[in-house]
């Protein structure tokens, strides 16, 4: 038996999350004695036998033709025959991309009851619950999976990475392929070179800056923190700043170590998506403004003042 | 082209998260019911701007759910789509729900839903949809162009975009780029009242999961302020205090 953990990866590397799940995997398989295996879907550029310093014994590697693009109808079936040549019982995802696509397939092929945006370990002592953000970050609920197998889709910077001592055996895995119904005909990279959603900060602004023109300064302490962007849904809407830096309950949610939010006033749709950042500093001139409320520090003041201020102390502080 | 949207009514984005019951239940007491705002934001006006290049498609609404989901199916018919099925039980859960609806899926070209809802985030019902149907599913899709039997869908992926090229009949769960979010006219409004409103009885499912049991995240121990005249004071809290860069 096992806990077998999906590795995502693109264009060969193997993503951050990926990383946590196969963490959290192994914790859960220690939890209830038993092995932690990864699936590997395609062609990577890294040492996968490496992957178990996380805890993983044996990672099974698949490789075909047909696997080239993502296709989650294909890639489906080629998890569950892993699936079942492994003996799991719990299959784990990061609740991303790519996993939001596969973990309800998968959960459906194999019968299995699905918790999506996992962030903690479960409770295995009686049944099998686990915790999840509900009401775009507003709650948490506990579900009870009552199926035999079980499927959980892990949020994203929601359980730290381990790294310790240990190889995996590298598996070479022959599956049953079908032919793709997906072709991949274009990608192009959006973000700067950090992704929103693995991002451990994030530097964002609201309507506070007046147009988008005064963007370069957010964008120089984003660099200077190696912070990825993001914005309101007001300045999305507005065009000021493209649609994928959109956070709140109607964008892209994130939880980052530290969230900067700059002339946002902290609607509660927009706190919806933030509010799991471990720590949030709020800009505004505004005293009154709501977001200092569940804010863990901040600055009372504008926004055009105090941003280079703050890029020119965290230059100092990085010694350069 | 037959086109089914699936949509769900949640709670207001300003309402109040309560749970009674021995925090069990979501507080529904003098909660506003909306359309998720990804099924109509996104998935119904794309599905309407495509009717309206292409008079001859037709747009089905379906629902898992009780008579009070009503006047969220009335709005989305309001909205533009043709007539709508309600699938009368309660959604307990992602499976249950895509479970009744593949039911009633079969014979569409194309099935819009939000890339999830926004009270209990799964993000599942479009995939599970999509394996009981044996068909292609692309989710965090911010476009989608429809020529012939022949997709071509752009995806959101981590820190990217993806481009792909895929067939019908197909699911795909639409997100902010979609479309741009319209408001009803009063003549779809009118429309809306004599449009069509089938109930049928759901299947029998099994649920795979169950709700036990809801919390509020703790609150913040309050907000450390500093002063406009000393930014290097706020850096030094977040290296030294925080700890986060
Ligand atoms: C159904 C629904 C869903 C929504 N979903 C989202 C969502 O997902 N994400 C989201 O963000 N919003 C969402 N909203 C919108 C939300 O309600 C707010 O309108 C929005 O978040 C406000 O954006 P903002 O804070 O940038 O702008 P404003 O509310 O206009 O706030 C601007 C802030 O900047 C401050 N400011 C101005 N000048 C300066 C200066 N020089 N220096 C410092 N501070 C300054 C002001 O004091 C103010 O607090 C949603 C709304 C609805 C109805």
């Amino acid at each position: 038996m096992s806990v077998l953990i999906f590795v995502d990866q693109l264009d060969g590397h193997i993503k951050k999350a990926s990383h946590e799940a196969l963490t959290y995997g192994a914790k859960i398989a220690e939890q209830t004695g038993v092995t932690a295996e990864a699936v590997v879907v395609g062609a990577v550029t890294e040492d996968l036998a490496a992957l178990g310093k996380h805890g993983v014994k044996k990672v099974y590697h698949v490789q075909h033709d047909n696997l080239k693009a993502f296709d989650s109808q294909v890639y489906t079936k080629v998890i569950a025959q892993v699936a079942e040549q492994s003996g799991a019982k719990v299959i784990v995802f990061s609740n991303n991309s790519s996993g939001k696509a596969l973990a309800p397939r998968v959960a459906v092929r194999l019968k299995a009851g699905l918790v999506s945006g996992a962030t903690a370990l479960p409770d295995t002592a009686n049944g099998f619950t686990v915790r999840k953000n509900v009401f775009s970050g507003k709650a948490f609920a506990t579900v009870a999976i009552t199926t035999d197998v079980k499927v959980i889709s892990l949020n994203v910077n929601a359980y730290t990475i381990l790294t310790g001592e240990g190889t995996a055996e590298v598996v070479p895995f022959t599956a049953t392929v079908d032919a793709p119904t997906m072709k991949t005909i274009d990608s192009t990279k959006t973000s700067g070179k950090v992704a929103l959603t693995e991002a451990d900060v994030v530097v964002s602004a609201g309507r506070g800056l007046k147009g988008p023109e005064n963007w370069k300064m957010v964008e120089e302490l984003a660099e200077e923190l190696g912070a990825a962007l993001a914005c309101s849904r007001p300045v999305a809407d507005a065009h000021w700043r493209p649609h994928n830096e959109h956070v709140g309950q109607t964008g892209v949610a994130i939880a980052p170590n530290l969230y900067i939010a700059i002339g946002i006033s902290g609607a509660i749709q927009h706190l919806a998506g933030v509010n799991r950042s471990k720590t949030i500093v709020v800009i505004n001139k505004d005293a009154e403004a709501p977001f200092f409320k569940a804010a863990d520090y901040g600055i009372v003041g504008d926004a055009f003042d105090i941003i280079p201020k703050i890029t020119a102390a965290v230059k100092k502080v990085k010694g350069h | 082209m037959k086109i089914l949207v699936c949509i769900s009514k949640t709670p207001d984005t300003t309402a109040k998260i309560a749970f009674t019951d021995n925090n069990t239940k979501f507080a529904e007491a003098g909660v506003q019911w909306i359309l998720n705002p990804y099924d109509e934001w996104y998935a119904l006006v794309r599905a309407i701007e495509l009717k309206e290049a292409d008079a001859s498609t037709t747009i089905h609404l379906v629902t898992v759910g009780g008579a009070d989901a009503d006047p969220i199916i009335r709005k989305a018919l309001a909205l533009g789509g043709d007539e709508a099925i309600r699938i009368n039980t309660e959604p307990t859960e992602s499976y249950l729900v895509a479970a009744q609806i593949a039911e009633v899926a079969k014979g569409y070209d194309l099935i819009l839903l939000g890339k999830e809802t926004i009270d209990y985030n799964g993000s599942a019902v479009g995939g599970m949809l999509a394996e009981l149907l044996d068909a292609p599913y692309v989710t965090n899709a911010t476009s989608l162009q429809i020529a012939g039997s022949t997709a071509t869908i752009k995806r959101e992926i981590e820190g990217g975009e993806e481009t792909l090229e895929t067939t019908l009949p197909l699911v795909v769960g639409c997100q902010k780029g979609m479309a741009e979010a319209r408001i009803p006219n009063m003549r779809g409004i009118m429309a809306a009242r004599t449009k069509p409103l089938k109930v049928v009885e759901a299947n029998n499912v099994e649920a795979f999961t169950k709700y036990t049991e809801f919390q509020l995240p703790p609150a913040k121990a309050g907000v450390k302020l500093v002063s406009a005249d000393n930014v290097e004071e706020l850096v030094r809290l977040l290296h030294e205090e925080a700890r986060v860069f």
